[in-house]
């Protein structure tokens, strides 16, 4: 079985400009929408305290709303998780209250719906832990960039293609937030890694393809660079897609079987990567050709480069 | 001809045979159990043992085996509604021997066990449990030093007759906090003799002097890797502690780690009762012993209101009478080397071994006042976190009790008894003065506690995923390479195993973030392998002649494969230094599972092609 029998032979730069204006709109309507409705951010991030507890049979979720009010908890959230049988309440800040204090309220508030219900989980996070995450979270990625930066500059030679690299591997994420804040699926810090996962993917499909733009400009310096990069982009479009649907096959079976913890994670994986691969294709390649990259730049003496060692 | 030197095939074989070794571990799966053990730490006996399963076999509850493990008793169960019968059962027959705690215990086998090999343990999120993170207060430890400080040079400049009109504490140097104390000298005080008396107490501050319009301004500054120092001793501090405590609660594996720059995470597994555990963990306790003043009336000073000078009155007591002590305090709980819970004639007690120091004090109170009275004041410390006017505020409860106003009978040093308390109040106290008391005061910032039937079920879902997702993958590779599709799928195994085995030998917990990242590197070492299988059919659609298509399809595809990967690395280990928590058990699965794909796709991979077309042999067509 193959997708391609034959090479083939897309044009994928010469259409570049429509592509950029595609992102580009695709990346204003994220930043919009996370500006507009914002992420529904879990209690990693806000502080809060949730709830999470199983009925056994399917819960009235307007009932537990009621019962859950009248035990005197504001603006608390109530949604399912997975099943109908599993309900997940969110609750703001809740200061003056021991967490078994909170736990034994809740569980009353429950059982005056279903005398079955019962807690299975309780989180209650402080509200200065969230900042404390943005930080890190946000020294991760410029640190993650900065590295990914050096590491392709050095190994091709050039900063044009790490310029591609970094603007596709930012581009990914935007997407993704821009999912999260239109779905409105739970932000949560399982997300968090999974954003950052998503960079490495990304990347992982623009190295391959520079690194037939390499090969391919080893043999050919004399052909025009637009014409070399379609050539690499084709001649790795079967690896491409068929990586993306083996790893898709993977990331579905977490979406559909891992369970609610997983959810959000995987849905932010599946968006990761579809993204990671239109960006490695249409982003990185055509923005380091905007800058100009000829051969001349990963080969910058005629000497041949060294060939890299075998395992 | 394809070749592949025979070292290699030899390397490739002994880390399987180690990662199956390793990895073994973890397919018995566990038991649910009971642990007991004793307050005091003691071992618990066989007889003990006897007894125990000689109750529950009398109430019918049925159990697999019971035996002793490091000095507690392990028994072990079928299935969880028997582990949570017997756990019931067991604590109300025995509430007083032992402290239990559900947990886990791994079914692996004796060989495996003597080996040194054990399962990879399961996360919180996966086993059920209580998960505490507390935030340490590093800007009130770099106050103690400074206060410190401050109380060494005021007594110095006393000693010295300089006259001080004020000492405060500043921050200079574009430093947040203050770090550095500042002295201002009266206007007729001595300079040099006030730097003369400040020579040794300010010892290691970087000190300055200027002359302001009142007197002289000494500022004594912490160098900064000095505060850096005061602030890594208080949170290490605090983690041998939170840690000490832990264990006491005879949780099976307690984790006791620092998260991130001021924080504790404290993960104690199969724990579920929230309330007592956080009243354990967060409470401090130390002692004071003071001498009874018995010439003067309690009552009459509570009534009245004059406390006499020196005395201080306690109407908090144990014995519920009102208590006058003594101020002087003879010896405190700092100066405490052992507690342990024992046996008095008056019943349960708690044996007290206290250093050479307080005991010389101890020897030489006791020497003069045999037959009078001394009183126990137990002074509690927690913090309450309480939101004032939006903020939140932390702030320590001390409340202090004397719990045992006993007449001297005879003199003593370092070793003695307080007695007089029942057996549950001597468990209590010995564990509190034992784990000593929080230097640098900490507050709870989150709590999460999952149960055990969530655990159960998200260690159900995440296996399903992995099991469902891997099959789709093996499957899938098999029908789209065919015969080099079987390669890719055996190497796509040995791959999972040799991660299982990396991650068992870390002793590395499995959380649910975890098994998702064991998932992702399925699709990671699909990659190598699929980059490798695109070359091998592109040369031959070149017309190389199979085994020359083999050999340029591994040598073509390594640069692709080792650049793509070590960018993906990167992602990775700036995830393991950064993350906390469960994006960590992510970045390490996914950092570690990189390493063994390339090594399973580059050297593996090769070496079983290289065995089925390798040799001297024309192979006419490839399946791929």
């Amino acid at each position: 079985m193959e997708f391609f029998s034959h090479q083939t032979n897309f044009q994928f730069m010469a259409t570049r400009k429509v592509w950029f204006g595609l992102s580009i709109v695709l990346m204003i309507a994220s930043f919009v929408l996370l500006f507009t409705r914002g992420l529904n951010l879990a209690i990693d991030f806000t502080g809060g305290v949730t709830v999470q507890a199983t009925f056994p049979t399917s819960a009235d979720l307007a009932a537990v709303r009621q019962k859950v009010a009248a035990a005197g908890f504001r603006d608390a959230v109530v949604e399912y998780v997975g099943t109908s049988r599993t309900i997940a309440v969110r609750l703001p800040p809740e200061p003056h209250q021991t967490s078994t204090q909170l736990r034994s309220r809740m569980e009353n508030a429950l059982k005056q719906v279903n005398s079955g219900a019962t807690v299975q989980s309780l989180s209650v996070v402080g509200p200065q832990v969230g900042s404390q995450l943005e930080k890190s979270a946000g020294w991760a990625l410029a640190f993650t960039l900065l590295f990914i930066f050096l590491y392709i500059a050095w190994r091709f030679h050039t900063w044009r293609l790490s310029l591609g690299a970094i603007l596709a591997v930012l581009h990914d994420p935007i997407l993704v937030l821009g999912f999260f804040a239109l779905t409105q699926i739970s932000f949560d810090l399982n997300v968090v890694a999974a954003v950052l996962a998503v960079i490495g993917y990304s990347l992982n499909d623009t190295v391959v393809v520079f690194d037939r733009i390499r090969e391919r400009f080893e043999g050919n310096r004399r052909i025009a660079p637009n014409v070399v990069l379609d050539q690499a982009i084709n001649q790795t479009l079967s690896r491409t897609i068929m990586t993306k649907v083996v790893t898709s096959i993977v990331v579905v079976a977490l979406l559909v079987l891992g369970g609610p913890v997983l959810r959000g994670f995987s849905a932010a994986l599946l968006i990761g990567i579809l993204a990671g691969t239109y960006s490695s294709i249409y982003i990185s390649s055509a923005i380091a050709l905007e800058c100009g990259l000829t051969a001349e730049h990963i080969f910058p003496s005629a000497r041949k480069a060294a060939a890299d060692e075998l395992p | 001809m394809l070749e592949y030197a025979r070292w290699k095939y030899i390397l490739i074989a002994a880390v399987l045979a180690l990662g199956l070794l390793f990895a073994l571990p973890n397919v018995f799966g566990q038991d649910p159990a009971l642990q007991l053990a004793h307050a005091d730490h003691s071992a618990v006996t066989s007889a003990e043992t006897q007894m125990v399963t000689s109750f529950l076999q009398q109430q019918k509850i049925p159990y697999r085996r019971a035996y002793v493990q490091n000095g507690r008793l392990i028994v072990r169960f079928a299935n969880v509604p028997d582990q949570l019968r017997g756990s019931d059962a067991i604590a109300g027959q025995f509430k007083k021997q032992y402290i239990s705690a559900k947990t886990l215990v791994p079914r692996t086998p004796g060989w495996l066990r003597a080996l040194g090999l054990k399962p990879m343990p399961l996360g919180l999120d996966l086993s059920g449990g209580l998960d505490l993170l507390y935030q340490v207060d590093i800007k009130s430890a770099v106050r103690q030093i400074l206060q410190t400080y401050t109380q060494d040079a005021s007594r110095a400049l006393v000693d010295a007759k300089v006259p001080v009109a004020g000492i405060v504490d500043v921050a200079v140097d574009g430093s947040a906090l203050p770090n550095t104390i500042q002295i201002t000298l009266a206007p007729n005080a001595n300079l040099a003799a006030a730097q003369r008396a400040l020579t040794d107490p300010l010892r290691g501050l970087t000190i300055t002097t200027s002359t302001g319009s009142g007197g002289a301004v000494i500022q004594a500054t912490m160098p900064a890797a000095k505060i850096l120092a005061r602030e890594n001793y208080a949170i290490e501090q605090n983690i041998s502690i939170l840690r000490n405590r832990a264990n006491q609660l005879g949780v099976s594996e307690p984790k006791v780690e620092r998260q991130g720059n001021d924080r504790i995470d404290v993960q104690l597994p199969g724990v579920q009762n929230m309330a007592e555990v956080k009243h354990l963990l967060g409470q401090t306790a130390t002692l004071e012993f003071h001498l009874n003043d018995a010439e003067n009336n309690a009552f009459d000073a509570q009534q009245s209101g004059n406390v006499p000078l020196g005395d201080k009155l306690y109407t908090n007591t144990s014995m519920g009478i009102p208590v006058l002590l003594k101020r002087e305090v003879i010896a405190t709980g700092d100066e405490l080397t052992n507690a342990t819970v024992g046996e008095s004639q008056q019943g349960p007690a708690v044996n007290i071994t206290l250093d050479s120091r307080a005991g010389e004090s101890m020897l030489r109170t006791t020497k003069q006042n045999v037959g009078k009275q001394m009183g126990v004041v137990l002074i509690t410390k927690h913090t309450e976190t309480r939101e004032v006017d939006g903020k939140q505020v932390t702030r320590q409860v001390t409340t202090e009790k004397v719990i045992n106003d006993a007449t001297i009978d005879g003199v003593f040093s370092d070793r003695f008894q307080i007695s007089g308390l029942t057996l549950g109040e001597a468990q209590d106290l010995a564990i509190l003065l034992r784990s000593g008391s929080f230097v640098t005061p900490i507050s709870l910032v989150s709590e999460n506690i999952i149960g055990p039937s969530l655990g159960a079920a998200n260690i159900h879902m995440g296996m399903m995923a992995l099991v469902i997702g891997m099959a789709g993958v093996l499957l899938f590779m098999a029908l789209y390479y065919k015969i080099f599709g079987l390669v890719a799928d055996a190497v796509l195994v040995a791959n999972v195993v040799l991660l299982t085995a990396l991650l068992s030998m870390m002793h590395a917990s499995l959380s649910l973030p975890g098994i998702a990242g064991i998932i992702l590197t399925v699709g990671i070492a699909v990659d190598a392998n699929v980059l490798i299988y695109e070359r091998i059919r592109e040369e031959l659609r070149k017309g190389v002649t199979p085994q020359a298509a083999i050999r340029a399809g591994f040598e073509k595809a390594f640069s692709a494969i080792a650049d793509s990967n070590v960018t993906t690395a990167i992602a990775g280990l700036v995830l393991w230094i950064f993350g906390t928590g469960a994006i960590r058990g992510f970045a390490v699965v996914l950092t570690l599972g990189i390493a063994t794909s390339m090594f399973t796709s580059l050297m593996g991979s090769r070496a079983l092609v290289t065995f089925m077309y390798g040799g001297r042999r024309k192979i006419a067509r490839l399946h791929i």
